[in-house]
């Protein structure tokens, strides 16, 4: 795991796509430039999605670590 | 953003699943940034009424006893709250086909707030410029 600091922890698990990218866009919209987001998601579709979006939306993608389960996806506000 | 990147889709079906189906495909083009533009006729419309959008429209008959079974386990927002929150992420406009409208006897007053408004079918192609996805 990194040790960027986590401004803001997202616990998704559970939530049916496209739940967890929504609730990141949700935060990051609220957040400042240079916040840390982390979303933790056991839904498939996120480990596509999140990066995807992140792409597109240029923020930075700061880790993703996949566990037993779920996977966590760390996310920096670039803009 | 341009026209080419529109989603623009025409919803006949009014059972939950087809609408949960659209809902999740509008949701998923607001979050990348693409325009979208829907268009209701038939059941899709009658199912955007305000009396009866939270009711059992009930699923398309391949669905079966399983099928509806397993989307209701799977916990989903309802479909008219995805529309909701697609509206709140980007550029989404619903509009209601007039014909139908008249079709079903109803005016403005009696669809649901999401539903921006009543076009006609020429109205819907000045906007829906590229391919269309009908469901």
């Amino acid at each position: 795991m990194t040790t960027t600091e986590i401004t803001r922890s997202i616990d998704a698990r559970g939530m049916a796509c496209p739940g967890p990218l929504m609730t990141l866009i949700g935060a990051i919209r609220e957040g400042s430039v240079g916040d840390v987001i982390e979303v933790l998601s056991s839904d498939e579709g996120s480990k596509s999605d999140i990066p995807a979006w992140v792409a597109k939306a240029r923020h930075e993608l700061v880790d993703v670590v996949t566990e037993d389960g779920y996977s966590t996806f760390v996310i920096r506000k670039v803009r | 953003m341009g026209a080419e990147d529109r989603l623009s889709l025409v919803l006949f079906s009014g059972t939950d699943d087809k609408l949960q189906s659209a809902a999740v495909l509008t949701v998923g083009a607001a979050m990348m940034g693409r325009p979208v533009e829907v268009f209701l006729q038939y059941w899709a419309l009658d199912a955007f009424r305000a009396d009866r959008i939270l009711k059992d429209h009930g699923v398309a008959p391949e669905a079966g006893l399983e099928g509806a079974r397993a989307m209701a386990d799977q916990g989903k927002p309802h479909w008219s709250e995805l529309f909701g929150q697609a509206k709140d992420l980007g550029e989404v406009r619903i509009h209601a086909c007039s014909d139908s409208m008249e079709m079903f006897r109803i005016t403005a007053e009696d669809l649901d707030p999401l539903v921006d408004g009543v076009w006609g079918v020429a109205s819907f192609f000045l906007e829906a410029d590229g391919p269309i996805t009908f469901i």
